[in-house]
């Protein structure tokens, strides 16, 4: 029914033992196992051919889950409803990080953000949204991550994935670091590898004893038994083991190898650390994707300082180190990041020293094949939607500019319509 | 022998006693609770399915469980005196004593989430040892349900009076439940109502009320929401209670749900309960946690399934929202266990945990290390991800939680003790071949047929492909074993069985 290319009969051991002569016996080898084998010999060839044009390109997106407050993120310190709507949380415009003479800043806590904008790296997307916000986290959230206003469906990687691996779906094009995958990224074949914490990503009790290893390989490459339907949960819950299996030494080893860059201690800059280690240790993936929640400030958000202002110092100071990270193995140019958030927040506090769920708010691109600077106009603070700012552009835009210009699919196929181009990728 | 793809029977007529095997006892055993052992599937076919579905569903209040290890006062807050000390303080700059009360509120967040961990851990000894498995099951139903945090309430204590109040009211009436709730100290401070005021009221309970709780996406209007807040100001707690605050109310004239008014929370809750989508919200919501995964969107759900629901909202809104007589009905029903319903679940970390430890009478020794890992399996209890609770089916796994569920239950094979010493003094004590009638006397052939058996139910079977080709595997491995079959080779079995895909179904 589905195309399940697990249903092929084959063994990880087998694999490993025959390597890249397994092309010679394609009929019973999945196609992605035939893949990576060449993708082993051929990757330093694939890299040298085009010097300065890179082929493997990367988007690693980063999540701001829980609604990121745009306005004291790119603050728009030049209007003064600005000010009248926010008494005690605006940023004065004194502390904010002006970028040049657009009228805006950053929030002061973003200083290692603004040093990638300063070096021309960062490209601001204004007033991203989309038509009849829905304010509820779970449903804007699933807008965004299937890119459809009704938040039904697969996610948009998802389906990225199903369309460049058609029939043969490769387990490690998708990585969410995280416990949790995350619905974007789940396709039709296509589901991301997912793992939080390298030690625990593999059966332990394997340690115990040999024959214990042995027999656990035997039973999770077990090829799903005929007569069981593949759409059966017994047939998904085989597949995923046997693509925890299958992925799991690959992402222990990448993910061993010691960064020359110092991070900070925190959660997103621990993520990111992982995911330069893998770009490094030359993985397949195509995208990278990573979770930082606590962005639902109702209640006491702060301005230059408390809640909110911590969360961005997060934000800024990991992608600060990650992208040095990457040019210290010469792994920029082919990684972009994008950072966006489900909506931004309501233009005017509310009681608890907090802002309520809105809509419209900024999104970023980073890295060195970006146009720098500020894109689009900011949203008009008196021209409101019930006390949230309008979109100027939908966040559709922004993912056929993605797909298109930067990961060279069909943007349309993936989408299921077009949308327009953004002027953010060189 | 295709499995889910065949229709289950619409039918809630009862099962027969005739019709009461060992399958549908453990059925009814792991899908109302969470699982027993041989003995205890046997006393349920001796009970037959009237008797051993009442047995479940007669629970006591929440006096039932002992929490009087549990402190009320570690977070308070300051006393009027102590207020006026730290306004004059700020006043005159008193850098002393804003550090010393800067220092007394750290150390009563140290002391809490030390009490924290503690209420973590005794929950899930609680749902692993309970002689009530229903209403703690119903009480983690509850707790997913009207998801707290934690993280945005930051008192162990009120967690645990939210806790109480589910275990109270576990099978009992969705409506008092629901007045319960706005009323709640711990949800009042999650979702930001503590401090609502007519001036400016906070949304977030408004909304969360209708949207997660009540009546779901599609059923309200964002205006109901910015009136229901309205309703909602002035309700709020001091200490832990619950107190109202007249002042703070907005007693104008509001219109939520076609119900105009000066509406307070109460009333609000009432114009919900109107509301025929409540019923089949919470329907919808009782037959994924219990029966089957199926999508939580109505429209993708199967005919007969669209019926059965259908069925249990009517009886939701004839027993005005009392819940026991339509899980008694459910849980009776042919519908329960036609065989398209039998593995047709994914069970959640804690039905896995707790489950693991009453089917295979594994020794508890809960503590911070399960904690942790149901963590990484994502349940971790009392911090759900968002106030949306868990998403339950295929989101439970991905490559992620399988390995941490497959290192959970090896981890309480080996004790749950991180300590290599308590965990040799463990290994030695537990024999699985006790679980299973006469397994000290079996060849670990017939071990292996009969524990795939028991913790896979009918697909561990040997006619089933899957329990045919899980034997195949089970029989290599203790073909390396050799022919002495003992304590160690009946853990390794139990070991490789709980890391099968499938032992995560039930």
């Amino acid at each position: 029914m589905s195309c399940d290319c697990h249903d092929t009969p084959f063994t990880r051991r087998l694999f490993l033992q025959r390597g890249v002569t397994l092309a010679s016996s394609a009929a019973t080898i999945p196609l992605f196992l035939q893949r990576s084998a060449f993708a082993m010999t051929n990757w330093d060839m694939a890299l040298s051919f085009q010097p300065g044009v890179p082929e493997e390109r990367i988007l690693v997106v980063v999540q701001l889950a829980g609604g990121n407050d745009g306005l004291n993120t790119v603050v728009p310190y030049s209007l003064s409803q600005y000010y009248d709507a926010r008494r005690s949380i605006a940023i004065p415009e004194r502390e904010a990080l002006a970028l040049g003479s657009t009228g805006l800043g950053f929030h002061p806590k973003l200083a290692g953000l603004k040093s990638l904008y300063d070096e021309g790296l960062v490209s601001v997307v204004q007033g991203v949204g989309y038509p009849n916000p829905n304010r509820s986290h779970f449903k804007s959230m699933d807008i965004w991550h299937t890119a459809d206003t009704a938040g039904t469906g697969r996610g948009w990687l998802g389906r990225y994935f199903d369309n460049e691996c058609s029939g043969s779906p490769q387990p490690d094009i998708g990585v969410a670091v995280g416990s949790e995958a995350p619905l974007a990224m789940q396709g039709k074949q296509v589901r991301p590898v997912s793992f939080d914490n390298p030690d625990a990503f593999t059966w332990r009790a394997a340690e115990a004893h040999e024959r214990l290893s042995d027999a656990y390989d035997d039973i999770v490459e077990t090829p799903v038994p005929a007569g069981v339907s593949p759409d059966s949960s017994a047939a998904f819950l085989m597949r995923t083991a046997l693509d925890a299996r299958v992925t799991s030494d690959q992402v222990r080893r990448a993910v061993e190898s010691r960064s020359s860059v110092n991070y900070p201690r925190t959660e997103l800059a621990n993520q990111l650390r992982m995911v330069a280690a893998m770009i490094r240790g030359g993985m397949a993936t195509r995208v990278y994707y990573v979770t930082l929640s606590g962005f639902d400030t109702h209640a006491g958000q702060g301005a230059a300082n408390g809640r909110h202002a911590n969360q961005l110092a997060q934000v800024g100071d990991a992608m600060r180190a990650f992208v040095s990270d990457l040019k210290a193995t010469g792994d920029d140019a082919r990684t972009m990041t994008m950072i966006f958030s489900e909506f931004g927040r309501r233009v005017s506090q509310n009681a608890s020293g907090g802002t309520d769920h809105g809509a419209a708010a900024p999104a970023f691109l980073i890295g060195p094949m970006v146009h720098p600077g500020v894109l689009g106009n900011h949203p008009s603070l008196t021209d409101l939607d019930q006390g949230d700012l309008k979109y100027g552009i939908d966040f559709r835009s922004l993912y056929t500019t993605v797909l298109d210009r930067w990961m060279g699919a069909d943007a349309r196929a993936v989408l299921g319509r077009r949308y327009s181009i953004l002027k953010v990728i060189r | 022998m295709p499995m889910q793809t065949a229709r289950p029977t619409a039918s809630l007529n009862p099962i027969t006693r005739a019709d009461f095997g060992p399958d549908e006892a453990r059925h009814l055993l792991w899908h109302a609770g969470f699982g027993g052992d041989p003995f205890d599937i046997s006393t349920a076919i001796d009970l037959g399915p009237e008797d051993a579905v009442d047995r479940l569903l007669d629970v006591p209040g929440a006096n039932g469980v002992d929490t009087s290890k549990f402190r009320g006062d570690i977070v308070r807050e300051w006393t009027d005196a102590e207020e006026e000390q730290l306004r004059r303080a700020r006043q005159r700059r008193n850098e002393n004593t804003l550090a010393r009360f800067r220092e007394m509120r750290q150390e009563m967040q140290r002391n809490d989430r030390r009490q924290f961990a503690e209420l973590q851990a005794w929950w899930l000894e609680v749902l692993a040892t309970t002689a009530h498995p229903l209403q703690e099951k119903m009480t983690l139903f509850w707790h997913g349900h009207f998801a707290t945090s934690y993280r945005g309430v930051e008192n162990s204590y009120h967690l645990l009076l939210q806790n109480q109040l589910f275990r109270e009211h576990a099978v009992g009436k969705f409506d008092t439940l629901l007045y319960g709730i706005v009323r709640d100290p711990a949800i009042l401070a999650y979702l930001n109502n503590n401090r609502s005021n007519k001036r400016e009221p906070n949304e977030n309970l408004a909304r969360e009320l209708m949207e997660l709780f009540s009546l779901g996406v599609g059923n309200y209007t964002e205006r109901d929401i910015k009136e229901g807040a309205r309703a909602l100001t002035g309700y709020t707690f001091e200490g832990n209670q619950f107190v109202f605050r007249d002042e703070w109310h907005d007693d104008n004239t509001k219109n939520i749900l076609g119900v105009r008014g000066p509406i307070n929370g109460d009333d609000f809750v009432t114009a919900i309960l109107r509301q025929p989508a409540c019923a089949r919200f919470l329907a919808l919501k009782l037959y994924r946690f219990f029966v089957a995964d199926v999508s939580d969107d109505p429209k993708q759900i199967p005919d007969n399934v669209t019926l059965v629901i259908g069925h249990m909202a009517s009886a939701l809104r004839r027993d005005r929202y009392d819940v026991k007589p339509v899980l008694r009905e459910l849980f009776l029903s042919e519908h329960f266990y036609d065989p398209a319903n039998m593995a047709g679940r994914i069970k959640s970390p804690v039905e896995l945990i707790a489950g693991a430890t009453r089917s295979l009478d594994l020794p508890v020794g809960f503590h911070i290390a399960m904690v942790r890992m149901l963590d990484a399996m994502g349940q971790e209890l009392f911090r759900p991800p968002s106030v949306a609770g868990w998403d339950g089916g295929r989101s439970w796994i991905n490559t992620s939680t399988i390995y941490a569920r497959q290192n959970a239950l090896a981890l309480m094979l080996a004790g749950g003790r991180r300590n290599p010493q308590q965990r040799q003094q463990f290994a030695a004590g537990y024999d699985p071949r006790t679980v299973i009638p006469n397994g000290m006397t079996m060849s670990g052939d017939e071990f292996a047929t009969a524990m795939l058996r028991h913790a896979l139910g009918p697909i561990g079977d040997a006619s089933n492909p899957i329990g045919a080709a899980r034997l195949e595997s089970l029989q290599e491995f203790l073909e390396t074993i050799g022919p002495n079959f003992g304590r160690e080779a009946a853990v390794g079995v139990i070991a490789l069985i709980t890391a099968m895909p499938e032992y995560q179904l039930c």
